[in-house]
């Protein structure tokens, strides 16, 4: 095996990383604040990428749908949350789980009804189509720039929580809302603020993750199961380990795919496996939460 | 003291009290009425099994408290292992079925031992994660299970039960054979709900804390509680392997799980009765809606929202509680 395929695919496993992080992440941001595990996180995955198609091809520009989709459907992750999960909030945690697994359902059905079943290819937009030589082999620009956007919108999360008053109330609350709202924090408005920000998280992951394969109603679902993987691996609640376990997990997909192809679908469940039993609340999870 | 308690017997005692004394009589008589009052046979057989499959699940969500997104995994586990055993191994038709309980129960035990691992919202994550693990197994492992075409080929005609010979082409004697086991299941999951063990299940879910201060080894008892879950649910699995002779690959998918959480909480979680009502309204919706519009899952999944929202005790949760309330 020569050392450039494998350090292409090691790429590709970064670039699937990648998405697979943004989906995490906006997952893990709004368990650590709500305490509600988004069970259409994949759906909205899927939403996301079809209306950034959907705005691409009205407006013939690919960054427009980039730039328009996320933002358009945190908005709509805005809305559900006002509408449906608010009501929730005093009873059991597993109730939101169980609505969102229904608005999930709703919503494939949905664009099932609106853009029909089949898969919709979504071409990758031309000032990116090619590969680039980076001296090590050739990498599509596309994936770089994925890879590129992703770690841009990680430092932007990051500098958000840490560096500014929204991300210090977002950070007190999820340690305590009650003392929050004691201080005059209107804690609801933040909620609504943070579940907007994690499902337009997952909406841009949809946008970049398109061109990489074909937009179908189905595209949610097994990425809803891979952001539990990562969730479970790098311990919920916590950026560094959404994004640790993002790349594990991306590279072993890769890895495995390139040396043993049957394994490639396994093997990340088998490393979820081998964490819960070495260390049940994950690499960067804190123990009393798991 | 003699005074109280005849005179508490005297009183009439409320309708819930009386059904739950005889559930498992009530239940049979009622399901034992099904082909004639739904639209097709098949559609009986269909409300039987996933009937059976919620009230296996029910036993894990509703009286143990844990909500599980993965039981498709026994669920499907018990129907490939039975097909399998009948079309590769030629199995007589009871160890075919005793393999496929035998097998999913195995995978209930060692998904359980993973998942308690971890508490609360984790745990559905987790279930879910690791029954998907089962799902690509069975989709790579093709040359056992027909991978994505689905398990094929073992086709049951007729069923020798102790010198009767059961026509299994028939949809009316297929459904009662399949009750018949249902029957028993029942009765055995009223059972162990009867139990010592059926109160600590319960105590666990009202207060996990409690129940370990109270010296109960809470990891056993939810382990044993998903064991048993996932053996109904095998159980249940292999029954529709009988009644479809196929097994679709999609039967071990989280969407499988995700529509028994539905149909359980549909009917009402943490009653006897609940799986079975629940089955029936989400498997009558799906019949009805499907006559006007493929997308049948847009209004189920609306429908399933709403319960959630407004009557998260389900259909026979809700009318015993506005009963007692009267």
């Amino acid at each position: 095996m020569d050392a450039e395929l494998v350090a292409m695919q090691l790429f590709s496993g970064v670039a699937l990383g990648a998405i697979l992080i943004m989906v995490a992440l906006g997952l893990s941001i709004i368990f650590g604040m709500l305490g509600v595990v988004n069970f259409a996180h994949g759906a909205l995955f899927m939403v996301g990428a079809y209306a950034g198609l959907w705005v691409a091809s009205l407006t013939g520009s690919f960054w427009w749908g980039l730039l328009v989709a996320p933002v358009a459907i945190g908005l709509f992750g805005m809305a559900i949350e006002r509408v449906l999960i608010r009501p929730l909030y005093r009873r059991s945690v597993d109730d939101p789980l169980l609505l969102t697994f229904g608005l999930g359902y709703v919503l494939v059905e949905a664009v099932r009804i609106l853009f029909g079943s089949d898969g919709i290819p979504f071409p990758t937009p031309p000032e990116l189509a090619g590969v680039a030589d980076l001296g090590i082999g050739f990498f599509p620009i596309y994936r770089l720039f994925v890879v590129g956007v992703v770690a841009a919108v990680l430092i932007l999360v990051w500098l958000c929580l840490e560096k500014t008053r929204f991300g210090l109330i977002v950070r007190a609350g999820a340690r305590d809302p009650l003392i929050m709202r004691v201080l005059g924090v209107d804690i609801a408005r933040v909620w609504l603020l943070v579940f907007g920000l994690g499902v337009g998280l997952t909406a841009l992951g949809g946008v970049l993750a398109a061109p990489m394969r074909n937009v179908n109603p189905e595209m949610g679902s097994l990425v809803l199961a891979e952001a539990f993987v990562v969730t479970v691996i790098g311990g919920m609640g916590s950026l560094v380990g959404a994004v640790v376990a993002g790349l594990l997990v991306g590279v072993a997909i890769s890895m495995t795919a390139l040396f043993a192809p049957e394994m490639a679908t396994i093997v990340m469940f088998a490393l979820m496996a081998l964490v819960l039993l070495v260390r049940p609340q994950g690499l960067f999870g804190k123990p009393g939460r798991a | 003291m003699t005074l109280s308690a005849q005179s508490l017997d005297a009183a009439p005692r409320p309708l819930r009290a009386r059904l739950a004394a005889r559930r498992v009589p009530l239940s049979i008589l009622a399901l034992s009425l099904l082909p004639w009052i739904l639209p097709s046979e098949a559609l009986a057989v269909n409300v039987l099994v996933y009937g059976l499959v919620a009230v296996g699940y029910n036993l894990l969500f509703g009286y143990t408290g844990l909500l599980s997104f993965g039981h498709a995994a026994f669920f499907g586990t018990g129907a490939y292992v039975t097909g399998i055993a009948i079309g590769r191994f030629d199995a007589p038709l009871f160890a075919a079925l005793a393999f496929g309980v035998a097998a999913g129960g195995a995978l209930a035990f060692v998904i359980g031992l993973l998942s308690i691992r971890t508490r609360g919202i984790y745990f559905s994550m987790v279930t879910l994660a690791l029954s998907q693990l089962v799902y690509y197994i069975a989709l790579q492992a093709s040359s056992w299970t027909g991978g994505e075409n689905g398990l094929r080929g073992f086709t049951v005609s007729e069923l020798n039960l102790f010198g009767w010979t059961v026509d299994f082409l028939d949809p009316v004697e297929k459904y009662y054979v399949i009750m018949a086991f249902t029957a028993a299941a029942l009765w055995f999951v009223s059972r162990i709900l009867n139990s010592p063990f059926g109160s600590v299940i319960e105590a666990i879910r009202e207060n996990e804390t409690r129940a370990r201060a109270c010296g109960y080894d809470v990891e056993r008892t939810k382990l044993i509680s998903f064991t048993l879950s996932g053996l109904i649910c095998a159980l249940a699995g292999t029954l529709f392997a009988l009644h479809l002779a196929i097994v679709p690959l999609d039967i071990l998918h989280y969407h499988t799980s995700g529509m028994i959480v539905m149909m359980t909480l549909l009917g009402g979680a943490g009653s006897f009765f609940g799986p079975f009502v629940g089955a029936f309204a989400f498997l009558l919706m799906e019949d009805v809606v499907s006559l006007w519009t493929p997308h049948w899952q847009i209004v189920v999944g609306s429908v399933f929202i709403l319960f959630v929202l407004f009557l998260p005790k389900g259909i026979w949760g809700t009318l015993m509680a506005w009963r007692a309330g009267r």
